[in-house]
């Protein structure tokens, strides 16, 4: 295709995106109001599940259902947040799954060999394992310059290949219920003010992760790097320094992960977590996070990750064979693409004009 | 063009000292088989401004990215205040005080304008935290001395390529650097503009800062500089005082020939009417847009940075959309919307921003000058590349195409030569309509008059071009009628009789004689 051809011609704005054109041409206020419309998009997507969901099962917004869910979202979030600082600097971390399984058994092994650490040592314990596995996989990435999809499908099969080795070679295949302390079992189902805990976390997580991206230098330049990184290069962004500390702290949140995966499951065997990576590739990208970098909010990621989760559990409930999950999420996916892809253009048509005659 | 008056001792022009701050000695730097830089050489001193000319790809940009801290030089040294040193990156040399305006702007597109001006130097406030209020009102207060009238808040994406260079030089201006680099910044602004850049310019010459500017339009390098170095095939040719020299000088130094810098039109008895604009209008952007252009003719679309100019051609081709008015092409209404309807219609449009729509920069020369025929040099499907590379080859030589193979990325040529390919690509499709949007951006003096020459013939042969440059004696040179625009209307219709510097400045500003005697 010729150059120019490129970008398609834009139908007029919808009245409500156009209306600001109009009153004082201001782009900055454009393009705020669409991450808003993005983002109420998947709301009102998950309202309309709910309600539907709701009206074939009046039981599903039970308490108990509805804290079963923020639980399986809880370790989804996690996981999306610390995707999305990786997928803004344009490169993404396939091996989030397998840093999940082996978290989840080295803070279980932790607490079968030692019983009495705290929960906070076990913690920690996780995410250091999984910020290990994101400084090996960021320090190939950065310092080699290996495309990451490639270097993280490869060591989405190294961690996991460790994990079995070591579950094998220790003789404890499964750890159970039974061999967990129960200070750290009753994590998975403690409240706050009927929360479950291990949903706050995930807020915490989301909201400090976002807090970061947006509010400081380093978070910024993590934008920059993704959105052109030559561009980076030539402004003096350390560029190898930052894509590092975006793979580091993915890692320590698959770690993190793995750890609230084994409170909330508490059976570890060495499949824990597998084929995660691209449920939460998926969350990022349909909560408005593009996979060539540079724009999307944490925000968006997590609100991503909820609807998927949701429509997990809707799904059943409404009738439907579970291989249904599959098809709705691939077409959210594709409805997530289309989406961006449109609103890219018109917003690309109207600022073009924008800068003409002011 | 008035000089400052000029001090008698010789070396400082400016108010400073003239110590030397910033020096390159005997600078070489190869990229494979091809030597950009053999023996380059250059002084920026205190309170100077320097200039620094030569034909396309002489290796300035390369010299400026040395300096940049983007290349390291293969030899030679770098000198910062007399001592030695070593521009490792380029966070390195911005911590020298070394700020640069590359020639291809680089901003990043998903963040706002102000964002890209201040990265890495966001105002903060307490615990480190980015102060974004801050950050828009010393993005306004910069704009504002600059006389950008930008959303601060705006993404990058979109910009017109004058308004992206309008962001790079208040990028630049914000350092409040020891030396300012700028590599052909106004290539893409008109007189008015550039007169705010140069007053911002001097200003920081009188205060102490060495400039350093490249251009390929001799009137600005006489009026901002006080001296000027000419480079030829990477390789240092002279470092003279700008008032001993003359441009014709200069010129020879450059090219090592003689070359007439302008290539007048020839006369050519305008045909039927090929391209009828009608009622054109975008909501905002332009209204009531109408005019037509006859076979054989060269029509020129002038005026200011942002007085729709490029909107229109954009819109006329059907990459932009308009809200009513028409288009025909030889009598047949054209499709709104749609630029491959344009094409089969017999439009080319040779973008301006040939980075983003011009060029695929990682496909070689010959793919790219071939890339708008691919189907139809293609034999049963299938493009030999013996065919690609004649092609290529014959448009490259017409246009003096200075790369290193053919089968190089294009992403490897300099600034001027990217152009010519863009150019070699459309031109090559033989259309009935050709619009051109700035053509001989950052194209050197040799090329631009063979450029003019092409053009010239291309229209003696019965085609309609429309022009659109921001480079008033290559509209004055070139056209046979003057449209003039301002805030996205039609002002003005000037046959070439009636067209000079002021006709067409009064109506593009049009606000009297003030801003067209600033605009000289
Ligand atoms: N990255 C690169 N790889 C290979 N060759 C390069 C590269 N950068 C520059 N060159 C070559 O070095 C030479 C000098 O290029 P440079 O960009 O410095 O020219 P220039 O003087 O800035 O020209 P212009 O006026 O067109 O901008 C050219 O022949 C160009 O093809
Ligand atoms: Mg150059």
């Amino acid at each position: 295709m010729s150059a120019p051809l490129t970008e398609q011609p834009a139908a007029p704005l919808p009245e409500e995106l156009a209306g600001p054109e109009r009153s004082g041409r201001r782009g900055g206020a454009l393009v705020q109001r669409l991450v808003v419309v993005r983002e109420l998009g998947i709301l009102a997507a998950l309202v309309l599940l709910v309600v539907a969901t709701v009206i074939a099962n009046p039981r599903f917004l039970s308490g108990q259902n509805v804290r079963d869910l923020l639980l399986s979202a809880a370790i989804l979030t996690v996981l999306a947040a610390g995707q999305t600082m990786v997928i803004i600097t344009r490169n993404v971390d396939l091996s989030v799954g397998s840093v999940l399984g082996l978290s989840a058994y080295a803070s279980g092994t932790l607490m079968v060999v030692a019983p009495g650490t705290p929960v906070v040592v076990v913690v920690l314990a996780g995410m250091a394992v999984g910020a290990v596995c994101g400084l090996l996989n960021g320090a190939i990435v950065a310092v080699a310059g290996v495309p990451s999809l490639v270097v993280t499908l490869g060591t989405l099969y190294a961690f996991r290949g460790l994990d079995s080795l070591w579950a094998s070679s220790s003789d404890r295949l499964q750890i159970n219920a039974a061999d967990l302390p129960s200070g750290f079992k009753s994590l998975g189902g403690a409240r706050l003010l009927g929360v479950p805990v291990l949903f706050l976390v995930a807020v915490v997580v989301v909201v400090l992760v976002g807090y970061y991206l947006r509010t400081f230098r380093s978070g910024r330049e993590l934008y920059g790097i993704g959105s052109a990184p030559e561009a980076a290069r030539l402004s003096g962004i350390p560029v190898g320094k930052r894509v590092l500390t975006a793979f580091v702290v993915n890692g320590a949140l698959a770690g993190l992960a793995g750890v609230l995966y084994a409170a909330r499951f508490q059976t570890l065997d060495t499949t824990a977590g597998t084929g995660q990576e691209l449920f939460v590739v998926a969350a990022a990208v349909v909560g408005g996070v593009a996979i060539f970098g540079g724009s999307g909010s944490v925000y968006g990621a997590a609100l991503g990750a909820l609807l998927l989760t949701t429509i997990g559990t809707a799904l059943p409930q409404l009738g439907l064979d579970p291989f249904w999950r599959d098809a709705a999420v691939g077409a959210l996916i594709l409805a997530a693409i289309a989406l961006d892809r449109a609103l890219q253009l018109r917003l690309a048509a109207r600022l073009r004009g924008r800068s003409a005659r002011r | 063009m008035d000089h400052a008056p000029v001090p008698s001792a010789p070396p400082a022009a400016g108010s400073g000292d003239g110590t030397v701050v910033l020096a390159l000695e005997d600078v070489g730097k190869s990229f494979g088989a091809v030597a950009a830089l053999r023996g380059a050489q250059l002084e920026l001193r205190a309170g100077e401004a320097h200039a620094l000319v030569g034909e396309n790809g002489a290796g300035k940009s390369t010299l400026v990215k040395v300096l940049a801290g983007v290349h390291g030089p293969d030899t030679g040294r770098v000198l910062l205040d007399g001592q030695p040193v070593t521009l490792a990156d380029p966070a390195a040399a911005r911590a020298a005080g070394i700020a640069v305006i590359y020639q291809e702007p680089t901003l990043f597109p998903d963040l706002s304008v102000a964002e890209n001006i201040f990265m890495g130097r966001q105002p903060l406030l307490s615990g480190r935290r980015i102060d974004r209020r801050g950050l828009a009102e010393r993005c306004r207060a910069l704009f504002e001395r600059l006389g950008v009238a930008l959303d601060p808040d705006r993404p990058a994406r979109g910009l017109s390529i004058a308004d992206q260079q309008m962001v790079e030089i208040a990028k630049a201006l914000s350092f409040d650097a020891r030396v300012l680099v700028m590599d052909e910044p106004t290539a893409a602004l008109s007189g008015v503009e550039v007169e705010r850049l140069f007053a911002v310019a001097r200003s920081l010459r009188a205060s102490g800062a060495a400039v350093l500017f490249i251009s390929h339009r001799f009137d600005e390098v006489f009026d901002l500089c006080d001296r000027i170095t000419v480079m030829r095939d990477g390789q240092w040719v002279s470092t003279d005082l700008a008032r001993d020299l003359t441009v014709d000088q200069v010129v020879r130094r450059m090219v090592g020939r003689e070359v007439s810098s302008l290539f007048p039109k020839t006369e050519v008895e305008p045909g039927e009417v090929v391209l009828e604009v009608r009622g054109l209008t975008r909501r905002g952007v332009f209204s009531d847009v109408s005019f037509d252009v006859r076979a054989g003719e060269i029509v020129a679309l002038a005026g200011l940075v942002g007085a729709g100019r490029s909107e229109i051609v954009r819109a006329v081709f059907g990459i932009d959309p308009y809200d009513a008015g028409s288009v025909r092409v030889s009598g047949k209404a054209l499709k709104k919307g749609d630029p491959a309807a344009a094409m089969a219609a017999g439009i080319a449009l040779v973008p301006e921003d040939r980075r983003q729509q011009g060029l695929v920069m990682e496909l070689s020369v010959e793919r790219n000058a071939t890339l708008t025929r691919r189907w139809e040099l293609a034999k049963g499907g299938l493009l030999s590349s013996r065919t690609e590379r004649a092609e290529a080859a014959e448009w490259s030589k017409r246009l003096q195409v200075k790369a290193g193979k053919l089968s190089d990325p294009v992403s490897t040529l300099s600034g001027g030569n990217q152009q010519k390919v863009v150019l070699a690509k459309w031109l090559s499709t033989e259309p009935t309509v050709l619009i051109v949007d700035e053509p001989t951006r950052g194209i050197d003096v040799g090329t631009k008059s063979e450029v003019h020459r092409l053009l010239s013939q291309l229209a003696a042969e019965g085609l309609a071009v429309v022009m659109v440059s921001s480079e008033l004696p290559e509209v004055l040179g070139m056209a046979d009628r003057v449209l003039v625009v301002s805030e996205g209307r039609l002002v003005d219709d000037i046959p070439r009789a009636r067209a000079d510097e002021d006709s067409v400045m009064l109506a593009a500003t049009g606000q009297g004689s003030s801003i067209a005697e600033v605009a000289r």
